[in-house]
């Protein structure tokens, strides 16, 4: 057959198909459904002509436009479903802690660099007080020291609530890009998540073990004890994503170090779907629970108590199935 | 053999999906598009909100961080591949299969910019790229993900030329198809060049002018008039 002949008997059919093809392509694109259940045989068809078109040797201009229908045709037909409202409860109530248990080993893993070398600091500096130096600047320690010091309450009491809404986005932006390089500076064989898990340690007991020094304990650990539950954990599964990472590009095992890395990329960023879940609830509770200083001591230990027994309780036994069964995760 | 980077990848259906992967060079255009743009709004909103005080701080600093870190995303999702800069560069992202890229690769490869851009400019991403045929930067690596050229769309031939001419039956398929690509660009050739390369086959046609004759040829190939 000519290709004059071939492109005058079947243009009509490639033109319908170019039509749906950019229906389907615009974001709120409406095709009926019998359309749609016809798109997959018309598109084989299409297929089939382009490599007729191919294999007899037709122009290259006819075949390149074949060729583009068929990717775009692909692309609509093979394009994977995303139905993320749905599957967003399950996520929540059982995927995710699921997949938390099933990666313990890298979350027990970052714990461990989060709160060891944290744990350490604060004692050193109990012993040493002056070793705060090491990890902030002086700066940074007065202000420290400024914020949590029962004589100026500027971190809470009378707090109007636009400046709660403004700590809100501060601590959104800030936690969740902390989160953020945490997870993605794993991909340098985990050695970016290890930094990142050992200094935010390291900063956090140097702070408290300094504020502790000063005597100012009750301002600080009523201050952190609400959102540090979610923020903390968020952190070390943030580092057990990136540390993932790493390890699957340490040990492939018996895959290609790509293969891998694709593989391991899939669960990792499950965990950091939760994380930032968790993040945006921590930097709520942070801001405007943390701050208010109307509560009396107790009454803040006790609902972070809560807290913390909340998001432990969550990722040991949400998601779990009931009568023993072992759940799909 | 080729030499361009085209890549073919096999569809259930036995076809080839003809791919053309991105090099840094477009794709840091498209960026810094991107990063105009980007910047352009956070200025826009930090001024409007900062007229409603530390509340709109508030608002502002959470929009800003949004864009900082889901406006890819965003576009990639919802807009086939394409942010606005990497429209206007003619490039979108796909995953590895040529699917459109969904919504957990898009987050992926973006998280992961932010190793792709250490030490500084990209440079890790960059060399990343170099060091496979995809172009594939980190984040693209770990996604599954990768940046292609849009096929820039087909246009009708017009070889400026009326009449037919058969083309000798000795010709073999590949000289027919070098005898079209010529019809084809010719356009984009000057006549002294064009009158050059159809003198090569004066022997083979035998006419006055061989250019109009090599034309005449491909529109018979075509079927046109």
């Amino acid at each position: 057959m000519k290709q004059g002949q071939f492109e005058q008997l079947y243009q009509p059919l490639w033109h319908v198909m170019e039509l749906e093809i950019i229906e389907l392509e615009k974001p709120d694109g409406r095709l009926k459904g019998s359309e749609l259940a016809s798109f997959a045989s018309r598109y084989r068809r299409l297929c089939h002509f382009h490599a007729l078109a191919k294999d007899r040797h037709y122009s290259s201009h006819l075949v390149d436009k074949l060729g583009d229908l068929v990717v775009r045709g692909h692309q609509q037909l093979y394009r994977r479903k995303q139905p993320f409202m749905q599957q967003f409860t399950s996520f929540i109530v059982a995927g995710f802690p699921r997949l938390v248990r099933e990666q313990q080993r890298y979350v027990w893993w970052a714990t461990a660099l989060l709160y060891v070398p944290g744990l350490l600091m604060f004692l050193a500096i109990l012993w040493q007080p002056d070793l705060v130096y090491t990890v902030t600047a002086p700066e940074q320690v007065s202000s420290f020291e400024s914020m949590y010091d029962p004589e100026n309450r500027t971190l809470g009491s009378a707090r109007e609530s636009d400046t709660n809404v403004q700590m809100f986005g501060f601590y959104i932006s800030n936690n969740i890009s902390v989160a953020f390089r945490t997870f993605a500076s794993g991909i340098v064989f985990g050695v970016g998540s290890i930094f990142f898990l050992v200094y935010n340690g390291l900063l956090m007991g140097a702070v408290a073990g300094h504020l502790t020094n000063a005597e100012f304990t009750q301002t600080f650990f009523t201050f952190v004890v609400g959102h540090g539950s979610f923020e903390l954990t968020a952190i070390c599964i943030a580092g057990a994503a990136g540390l993932k990472l790493g390890y699957a590009l340490l040990a492939p095992g018996n895959l290609t170090r790509k293969e891998s890395l694709k593989r391991a990329s899939l669960i990792a960023i499950q965990l950091v779907y939760g994380v930032i879940i968790m993040l945006v609830i921590a930097a709520f509770i942070e801001a405007f629970w943390s701050s208010n200083n109307i509560l009396m001591p107790w009454q803040k230990y006790l609902v972070g108590g809560f807290l913390w027994a909340l998001v432990i309780g969550y990722l040991v036994f949400s998601g779990r199935s009931l009568r023993g069964e072992r759940g799909q995760g | 053999m080729l030499l361009d980077t085209r890549q073919s990848l096999e569809t259930p259906e036995g076809a080839l999906l003809p791919l053309t992967p991105a090099g840094f060079g477009v794709r840091v255009l498209a960026q810094l598009l991107d990063i105009l743009i980007r910047y352009g709004i956070v200025t826009v909103i930090f001024i409007a909100l900062s007229l409603l005080g530390r509340m709109g701080t508030g608002i502002a600093l959470i929009l800003a961080f949004l864009l900082e870190w889901f406006y890819p995303v965003f576009f990639e999702v919802t807009r086939q591949g394409r942010t606005p800069g990497k429209k206007w560069m003619g490039i979108r992202v796909v995953n590895d299969d040529g699917t459109p890229i969904t919504f957990g690769p898009s987050l992926l490869r973006n998280l992961l910019r932010f190793v792709d851009f250490l030490p500084m400019l990209y440079l890790t991403g960059i060399v990343a790229s170099l060091c496979n045929r995809q172009f594939k930067r980190l984040g693209d690596l770990a996604a599954g993900s990768m940046v292609i050229y849009e096929a820039p769309p087909a246009r009708e031939p017009s070889f400026e030329v009326r009449g037919q001419l058969p083309v000798p039956a000795d010709f073999s398929t590949d000289e027919q198809r070098a005898l079209l690509a010529f019809a084809e660009r010719s356009k984009y050739l000057s006549a002294e060049r064009r009158s050059e390369l159809a003198t090569i086959l004066l022997p083979v046609i035998g006419s006055k002018d061989p250019v109009i004759a090599i034309k005449q040829m491909a529109n018979t190939m075509v079927g046109k008039q």
